[in-house]
């Protein structure tokens, strides 16, 4: 088992969480594990993104190089494309096609989803349509994970046992609108 | 022992720490430091043994009061980020020549990139100096380990030791391989040598000689340290030194097994015996370091060496963090693309981003009250054309983009109220300073009391938010006392005026700005309102 993933999406927006439940779900099942983010400044509605490294093998870098993402898990559409540079030509993108419009030059959507679709291996919808539509807005980066979660060789067991685990301090409610976007993400893509 | 945790690089540390008997934290908020001393405060056993883990005012003060403990006997860390080492840089330096008496570990986390920070520079330049011990962990794990090392280490010598740390290991987690006990703290014992801690001439003269001694055997040391070591290969045309987290980035190349002689450095003074052998029997060398070309300028001196690759050389990026694309880049220009490790390194040229991707910069947050103060300046400010705003160091520096483009200067914390005084010096009016809570009681009050005591004309705008904001929301040491202070320090309590920074307060904070712009003095506006990240987590 060897995964490499580009997590990205704008500050604020809940990538971080994705990143812990794939880091508990990994070691639950003995994996190693590299993930770095970043904080600061950047993180004020800024781009942001996380390299998160899953493998059975010891890892070395805490950085995924050039050409080596098997997988860009993305919570907004232009964030997606801006790793692409990092995308292996056999890798997955997944992302929320809903923009998240903070600067006055984001680009026209058509061109953003025409970048999209002429990407060979790639999954988009509307996540934060999704969330809505099934738990609360909030959850569209469970929906991500769910959706991501096809590409990912983690048990789909490991990885709902490490969502209730994080959100269990906030209640079963909590867990339990989490696990539905989960589901209902993981469903979109079976 | 043992047990597997996920931890940051920042978390792995302050955990080593506390497992091997910490009895006191001390810190200021910076990128990427900050989760550190967070770690020790949210940490069990550091709460039932109350080991100290309060926020200081500013890196001095931290620094003081970890060697305060250090004094005692007791083993101390102070964390901050590299440019927070510049404040706290007296403390270091005369640390070092009244040694360590508890163990005590000075972690600086250095931000090359600039993902979060004002430069580049490397705090192994520092600890060279001041001939203090360092020590860069290369992963998480030695992140831990370094920690009970750094104490002994500490104590075996009788010196600070200084852990430097780097972006990526900072905030990278990776799995820890973590003591379940700690184990105690020591008693309180003070130094056998007392003298030294009397930093007065005739005691600095004679233990000078001695400080340049214990150096020297840590140099020694060095060359048997658990955390450095010369690893051959098969092909002595090239040798590699690699140094802390570089070390991953050029194993990553090679996953079966480097094919060059490598020499790994975790632990300074470099080991020069490792460095000479590399030398020795390689015909040529490439330093991989992160950060500034700390260990390449060692070695090569003043004369070239023109068998000597790294930064200085261009092959290796001189500015910005090392990726494992630059390494492998810097390989292939030294070794040539049709050798045969250059093509085992060549790949496909990367899928290029679409031209349509903006930038998208950092931005104040919607709703937040540095945004109110701006607006309110900026309109102020209108009919003023002379006028200079000078920023400081936080969220509020955002002001200088887009739309605000409010702010002249940012340069360190505290230089907004003193480079006002010295525009006001120069005769610019209005001089406006732009200063956070958190950053004024760090290193702005002593600069307001310059220009109380000149009663310079200068317009000084704490925006306090509560907080210490940029960092994620930690305690301000001043919060609710910022008029006393201001007074106290001798402002007139007339022109030590308070309003809250709402858009409904638009106009007033705006016609406010302006009568202490009239005034022909040293004047303090006072913009308050809670951070609203903070806020919406106290709503919760």
């Amino acid at each position: 088992m060897n995964c490499n993933i580009v997590l990205a999406g704008v500050g604020g927006q809940g990538i971080l969480s994705i990143a812990t439940i794939l880091g508990k779900a990994a070691l639950e099942e003995n994996l190693y594990l590299k993930q770095a983010e970043v904080h600061g400044m950047s993180q004020r509605g800024g781009d942001v993104q996380s390299n998160l490294r899953i493998s059975s093998q010891p890892i070395a870098s805490d950085l995924i190089p050039l050409g080596g993402a098997d997988l860009i898990v993305s919570l907004e559409p232009m964030e997606a494309l801006r790793y692409l540079p990092y995308l292996a030509p056999t890798g997955w993108v997944v992302t929320n096609t809903a923009p998240f419009v903070n600067i006055p030059n984001y680009p026209e959507m058509e061109k953003v989803e025409a970048e999209l679709r002429a990407l060979p291996h790639v999954v988009a919808f509307d996540m934060d349509a999704m969330a809505k539509e099934v738990a609360i807005p909030r959850a569209s980066n469970m929906v991500l994970l769910g959706a991501a979660s096809r590409y990912i060789d983690l048990e789909s067991e490991k990885i709902e046992a490490a969502i209730r685990a994080i959100f269990a301090p906030k209640g079963e409610k909590v867990v339990e609108t989490n696990l539905t976007a989960y589901r209902a993400g993981r469903n979109y893509t079976k | 022992m043992k047990t597997k945790q996920l931890l940051l690089g920042d978390e792995a540390l302050a955990l080593g720490a506390i497992n091997a008997g910490l009895s006191g934290a001390y810190a200021y908020p910076g990128t990427p430091s900050t989760e550190i001393l967070e770690y020790v405060q949210a940490n069990p056993v550091a709460k039932e043994r109350k080991i100290h883990s309060h926020w200081s005012s500013n890196e001095k003060t931290a620094y003081e009061e970890a060697l305060g403990l250090s004094y005692c006997g007791k083993r101390s860390i102070v964390s901050m980020k590299h440019v927070g080492l510049n404040v706290a840089a007296d403390p270091f330096v005369n640390s070092a020549m009244t040694g360590a008496n508890g163990g005590m570990i000075v972690i600086a986390a250095d931000d090359p990139s600039m993902h979060s920070s004002q430069n580049e520079q490397d705090s192994r330049y520092y600890a060279d100096f001041a001939l203090i011990p360092a020590l860069e962990p290369t992963n998480q794990q030695e992140a831990y380990d370094m920690a009970r090392y750094g104490f002994e280490l500490s104590e075996r010598h009788g010196v600070p030791v200084l852990a430097r740390l780097v972006t990526r290991l900072s905030h990278s987690r990776a799995v820890v391989e973590t003591d379940k006990e700690a184990q105690a703290e020591n008693e309180v014992h003070f130094p056998e040598n007392g003298r030294n801690w009397v930093l007065m001439p005739g005691n600095s003269r004679r233990r000078y000689p001695e400080l340049i001694k214990t150096y020297e055997t840590l140099a020694e040391e060095s060359n048997t340290s658990p955390f450095n070591y010369y690893k051959d290969g098969p092909d002595h045309k090239l040798g590699i030194i690699v140094s802390g987290i570089a070390a991953n980035y050029y194993n990553e190349l090679f996953p079966e097994g480097s094919p060059f002689p490598v020499v790994k450095i975790s632990q300074y003074p470099i080991p020069a015996k490792l460095v000479a052998r590399l030398m020795d029997e390689c015909e040529a060398v490439m330093v991989i370091e992160e950060g500034q070309p700390y260990i390449e300028s060692r070695l090569r001196g003043i004369a070239d060496n023109a068998n000597l690759y790294g930064k200085l050389t261009g092959q290796l990026p001189r500015t910005g963090e090392l990726t494992p694309d630059a390494v492998r880049d810097a390989l292939i220009k030294v070794l040539g693309a049709e050798s045969e490790v250059g093509k085992q390194l060549a790949k496909e040229a990367p899928i290029p981003t679409p031209q349509i991707v903006m930038p998208r910069p950092p931005a104040l947050c919607q709703g937040c009250g540095h945004r109110d103060v701006y607006s309110a300046l900026n309109d102020a400010l209108k009919e003023q054309p002379g006028a200079r705003v000078f920023g400081d160091i936080g969220c509020y520096t955002l002001g200088y983009l887009s739309p605000f483009n409010a702010i002249d200067t940012c340069v360190d914390m505290g230089a907004s109220i003193t480079m006002a005084k010295g525009a006001a010096d120069a005769g610019v009016h209005p001089a406006v300073a732009i200063i956070g809570d958190s950053t004024f009681t760090h290193s702005g009050m002593t600069g307001l009391l310059d220009a109380i005591n000149e009663n310079s004309p200068i317009t000084v705008i704490i925006s306090d938010n509560l907080t210490t904001g940029m960092t994620g929301g930690q305690d301000s040491q001043g919060t609710g006392k910022l008029e006393d202070i201001c007074i106290g320090l001798g402002a007139d309590p007339k022109h030590v005026r308070t309003i809250d920074s709402l858009p409904k307060l638009h106009d007033e904070m705006m016609a406010l700005f302006r009568e202490e712009f009239d005034y022909p003095g040293c004047s303090v506006v006072i913009s308050r309102r809670e951070c609203i990240q903070t806020a919406r987590r106290h709503k919760k």
